[in-house]
């Protein structure tokens, strides 16, 4: 007969201590239901019905601020966005708006002025022929759309950051404010610190040529370190603020730093 | 002499061992909950500008609209990475790595599917995973490392430039995003239906033994 150990005479260890967990299981056995409770949680959280109720709303937009902040965060003001060759140029360069082409503003060159508003020294308006004379640069970077897609184009102007300069904008301010012509009005804010990156470009030509319709002419504002929304396009306005003055897709809930 | 105590020998023999301990079933479903949820905003996302031809249905998707998917996987992306670090720092840091998933042979691997696709790859000891399940273990991790930093590089293509640089260009590591993605759905079903095959195991991920 096998050699069998008792904690207790008479009785089987085994017996035993599967008779004592069988008093423990209560607690086990609610810890189960309280793990296919969150399996039941984890189906409601990823139900649509969440993106409908206001307190997920704002919790994501309070997420999105957060991630505005880590983003002015690891912005390097002196990382530039990639250059390339014109070999590497996307063609054709794709329009892209919130309206057909046909319905893209269509300004008229003799009529229309750069208003310059807020914290500067000098708020003259400027003529194309006056911005024509400014010194331009020329720039192949990416410019990558908020919806995943990205095009590699060439952009000639001033940097805004020697127009700033030349107006004596205040430089602390937060941001510059930028509306459009487009039709509903387009406006974007981009903040100081992108204003002033070496690439931000007051844009006046694409592939050499004086800026087309489609990509914003008379003047298109390129941030090679913003995605594509935040490159405002027709633009007829600039104020220096540090007030956020908001976005047309910025309001509608895109993440308003969206840098690159 | 018979003794009075239960030694570790015998408490090791019985049906309460834990199999999974309690951080790895934390972080598991924390993970399970992100995967969804960034699986999810990111359909909603593909379908802006859909890479193949097709999009996903919208029933499947989270956000309602491309920025409501975009707040949801920027929001979801804190989640996942923060519970991933922890789970890389703590399957190595406690040898549960090192212990569980290797060594990974070509022979074992080969042993063991052969096994599984012949219903001969047993389940008796839930706590050594098989070769079948150490391969695809280590490698789900390595996707998600893959997918991680695909999309830290998407999302910051010129502060994060060298991480883009790694995977060739932006396009490219869209591309590779996007497969990760299908790797990580074809896992999830995989898994899925073997927690539901062998139930036990998935009680194990629950309440730990």
């Amino acid at each position: 007969m096998a050699k069998r150990s008792f904690l207790i005479p008479g009785v089987d260890k085994r017996l035993l201590i599967k008779d004592s967990i069988k008093t423990m299981p209560d607690v086990t056995r609610r810890r189960f239901i309280a793990g296919g409770a969150s399996l039941g949680a984890l189906t409601l959280l990823t139900g649509c019905d969440v993106v409908d109720s206001s307190s997920a709303e704002e919790m994501l937009k309070q997420v999105s601020k957060f991630n505005d902040a880590v983003q002015a965060f690891i912005f390097n003001p002196d990382a530039l966005a990639p250059t390339f060759p014109e070999s590497a140029i996307t063609k054709p360069f794709p329009f892209n708006a919130y309206y057909d082409l046909d319905d893209a503003p269509d300004v008229l060159a003799a009529d229309w002025k750069l208003e310059v508003r807020g914290l500067v020294d000098n708020k003259k308006s400027w003529t194309l022929d006056e911005l024509y004379k400014l010194p331009q640069v020329t720039q192949i970077t990416r410019h990558i759309c908020v919806e995943g897609w990205s095009a590699i184009g060439s952009w000639t102007g001033t940097p805004l950051r020697d127009f700033l300069k030349l107006i004596g904008a205040d430089t602390r301010a937060k941001y510059v404010w930028f509306q459009c012509a487009d039709k509903e009005g387009y406006n974007s804010p981009l903040d100081m610190r992108s204003a002033l990156h070496p690439q931000t470009q007051m844009t006046f030509k694409y592939a050499g040529e004086i800026l087309p319709r489609a990509y914003g002419f008379p003047m298109k504002i390129r941030v090679p370190t913003k995605l594509g929304f935040k490159n405002p396009k027709y633009v007829v306005s600039m104020e220096v603020t540090n007030d956020y003055k908001g976005g047309y897709w910025e309001d509608q809930g895109y993440n308003s730093f969206s840098g690159s | 002499m018979a003794s009075l105590t239960v030694t570790d020998e015998q408490v090791r023999g019985n049906p309460a061992k834990v199999i999974q301990p309690a951080w790895v079933r934390v972080m598991h479903w924390i993970n399970a909950l992100a995967m969804i949820l960034m699986i999810l905003s990111g359909w909603q996302i593909y379908n802006a500008s859909p890479l193949f031809a097709f999009t996903f249905p919208r029933e499947y998707t989270l956000g309602g609209w491309l920025g409501g998917g975009l707040l949801w996987h920027f929001a979801a992306m804190w989640l996942l990475m923060i519970n991933g670090l922890a789970y890389l720092v703590t399957g190595f840091a406690t040898g549960r790595f090192a212990k569980k998933l290797f060594p990974i042979t070509p022979s074992g691997v080969l042993h063991d599917v052969r096994a599984a696709l012949t219903f001969k790859l047993g389940h008796d000891d839930l706590t050594v995973y098989n070769y079948v399940q150490r391969l695809l273990y280590a490698g789900i991790i390595l996707v998600g490392v893959l997918i991680v930093l695909t999309g830290l590089g998407m999302w910051k293509p010129v502060q994060l430039y060298y991480l883009v640089a790694l995977f060739g260009d932006y396009p490219t590591a869209r591309y590779i995003h996007f497969f990760c993605m299908a790797a990580i759905c074809a896992f999830l079903v995989v898994h899925v239906v073997l927690a539901l095959l062998v139930p036990k195991s998935l009680r194990a991920m629950i309440i730990g033994r």
